[in-house]
């Protein structure tokens, strides 16, 4: 599809006042790569040239008009889009008043693409730009193995050597995606260090690309990550807010009132968000991973309850104890088990732009269930998260407002996890 | 450094990690490798999510941290033994610890625990100006690392900045033993002095008296060797483990020495 941009001063008229200023939201990040206070390159000096060749490559594709054709033909045969904005009627029966009024809620069905999940938008793009600039091997973290999966897609379809790196914890309750991604010709690493998670995966791909970096490019899986990562990986994924904007016009000549996305590092919810920033209208949304709950120790809610540090290149909000250690976090969820979070989220958090809550396993597993019952659509675990926030937010809202969830990723590789907690019956 | 260099001289740098197997054995680490050759010691404090080092290094950390090791207890005991030490210590420790304590602090408390300078792995040039002052005022030296990617005007801005010496980094990768130090390395260092009067001592993956010779002959004005200590000391009991860095030490400073 070719996507014409809609001003945000064509959308809804009379637009009331903003509770989230938007004022000060401008450019983001600047030449530094910072996201006010957060964001920049915390990375050996090794890797420091070469983030400055992915940013010019980046700058110099990104408005070219072969890459755009290539992408975006390949974003419309290859992965299927743009993805359908779908009304989920019996989901919004379900949280009906007894009079028939609510919310009205729809869901961005990035489950529909190719691999399951939002994560190929920004792996596409990243392998075009990786053979652009001439490297052969392509390297990748994985939590819950979409991005893996994501990863060793784009290689198969290219034609390029493609090591995962995935903690052994993860491998066992992501085995399916495991399996996909060794079928489609990548090596899957296994790493052992810490909790076998996200965190370590992602430490170990870094490690890798300091060691191989002048014939390997590393295509980061988050919104996180040293410069310019945070905004390049959101730039690719803005298309799903773009198409949302455009589907909202054309199904009700208006914008969302409220967009509701789950946030581990935060690459579905920017992608989400970004489009509507500057909409100061609409109200938005993240939802991290409480885990048992942020007043326990295992949870993975780092902008509710972390304090400012560096992780993996970038400052942001960090889950780390008292000396400075990062915490290992937890969550049913591999995806969103991350103690970290992209630097756009802490800027957004501290601007007040965006509210960020969090939700428990159970609820989460609750949210799964309802989904799977109310849709016929079974959610992943991570994108569970947000859906289950509909039971905190849909009984405070006044009116019938137009709710859109990143419906981020299916679920067909959860439901070995979810089967264990879950007593189904028949 | 200057000292050393202005009488010819190659300077030997050996790297432990502090709290591993315990805190005790660390202090009496510096001590042995004092009096073994060590010009310079840097020491690592344990850090969860070290990207910058290879297995041997990062086990090191884990297990220290699993002794209960803390920025806190590193520098007790390095308050303790550095008076008795006459190599000067450089600590070696990852930004978020630095951060977390406020750079202002944390210089003040490494100054006062007797370090004289830093090595931070994660925090390359760009990042460096927001903690200059607070190390100045504490006369902590920062010393910035050069890699074998690094091209040459970044170079002259690195060895303008960086105090001390100059930490050339002798792999693409990260610490650890290798069996080769790469050729390119000779380039390196010309290059380097060509660029700055500064000092510049090579480390990761130096792991032989040969290499550390090799080095020197190349123009190294210091050898830094890390998981190769590393290793030898967490192997066996603690008193094995310092006897080997012992013989280990002496051996790399023989190999280095006219």
């Amino acid at each position: 599809m070719t996507f014409t941009p809609i001003s945000p001063s064509s959308a809804t008229p009379a637009a009331p006042a903003a509770p989230g200023a938007t004022s000060g939201l401008g450019q983001r990040p600047d030449a530094q790569g910072r996201f006010g206070a957060f964001g920049g390159k915390y990375v050996p000096e090794t890797l420091m040239p070469a983030l400055a060749e992915l940013e010019a490559a980046f700058y110099q594709y990104r408005d070219e008009a072969a890459f755009q054709q290539e992408l975006q033909g390949l974003l419309r045969d290859y992965v299927g889009r743009p993805s359908p904005l779908y009304f989920a009627e019996r989901l919004t029966q379900h949280y009906a008043r007894p009079d028939g009024t609510g919310a009205q809620i729809y869901l961005k069905r990035e489950d529909l693409n190719h691999t399951g999940a939002h994560k190929i938008n920004n792996a596409l793009a990243q392998v075009l730009l990786a053979k652009r600039m001439g490297k052969q091997r392509i390297i990748a973290e994985t939590g819950a193995g979409q991005h893996g999966v994501a990863t060793a897609t784009v290689c198969a379809r290219f034609g390029l050597n493609c090591v995962i790196y995935m903690g052994v914890h993860d491998m066992e309750r992501q085995s399916l995606n495991v399996f996909r991604m060794r079928l489609m010709g990548a090596e899957v690493r296994p790493v052992e260090a810490g909790t076998g998670t996200l965190k370590d995966a992602t430490s170990e791909a870094i490690r890798d690309w300091v060691t191989n970096v002048e014939t390997t490019h590393y295509i980061l899986g988050s919104v996180a990550g040293p410069h310019p990562y945070p905004m390049m990986v959101r730039d690719f994924h803005a298309v799903i807010g773009q198409e949302t904007r455009s589907q909202a016009q054309e199904k009700w000549n208006g914008l969302p009132d409220i967009l509701l996305a789950c946030v581990g590092g935060g690459s579905n919810a920017m992608g989400l968000f970004h489009e509507f920033v500057q909409d100061a209208t609409v109200r938005m949304i993240g939802i991290e991973a409480g885990g048992e709950g942020v007043e326990s120790e295992k949870h993975a809610a780092t902008l509710t309850r972390g304090r400012v540090g560096v992780l993996h290149g970038a400052m942001s909000y960090l889950l780390q104890d008292q000396d400075g250690q990062v915490v290992e976090p937890h969550s049913i969820s591999a995806g969103l088990d991350y103690p970290g979070v992209g630097p756009e989220h802490s800027f957004l958090k501290d601007a007040g732009r965006v509210e960020y809550y969090s939700i428990t396993d159970q609820q989460a597993l609750d949210a799964f269930q309802r989904l799977s019952r109310l849709e016929g659509i079974i959610p992943a675990l991570e994108t569970a998260h947000a859906i289950a926030y509909l039971e905190t937010l849909c009984p405070q809202l006044q009116g019938d407002p137009r709710i859109v969830i990143n419906c981020s990723g299916r679920g067909d590789k959860d439901v070995q996890t979810v089967a264990k907690f879950l007593d189904v019956a028949g | 450094m200057d000292a050393l260099r202005d009488r010819g001289q190659c300077a030997l740098i050996p790297f432990i990690t502090a709290g591993d197997p315990d805190l005790a054995t660390t202090a009496k680490a510096l001590q042995i490798l004092d009096r073994s050759g060590a010009d310079l010691i840097e020491l690592g404090v344990p850090y969860s999510d070290p990207l910058a080092d290879g297995p041997i290094i990062q086990a090191a950390a884990t297990r220290a941290l699993q002794q209960g090791t803390r920025l806190e207890t590193v520098l007790e005991m390095l308050k303790e033994v550095s008076p008795s030490l006459k190599a000067p210590i450089i600590l070696f420790t990852y930004y978020n610890p630095i951060l977390n304590r406020g750079a202002a602090a944390f210089f003040k408390d490494i100054a006062a625990a007797g370090a004289k300078g830093i090595v931070i792995p994660d925090l390359p040039l760009e990042e460096v100006a927001q903690i200059m002052p607070a190390a100045q005022a504490a006369g902590i030296e920062i010393i910035l690392l050069v890699a074998p990617t690094t091209p040459a005007e970044r170079i002259e801005a690195i060895a303008t900045q960086s105090q001390g010496f100059i930490y050339l980094v002798s792999v693409t990768g990260v610490t650890g033993m290798r069996t080769e130090v790469e050729s390119r390395v000779q380039e390196l260092l010309t290059t380097l002095h060509g660029l700055s009067d500064q000092a510049i001592g090579v480390g990761f993956g130096i792991s032989q008296p040969s290499q550390a010779r090799q080095v020197r002959e190349w123009g190294a004005d210091a050898v830094i060797v890390g998981s190769a200590f590393v290793k030898r000391l967490a192997e066996g009991s603690p008193e094995q483990g310092l006897q080997a860095i012992e013989n280990f030490c002496r051996s790399l400073k023989a190999a280095i020495v006219d």
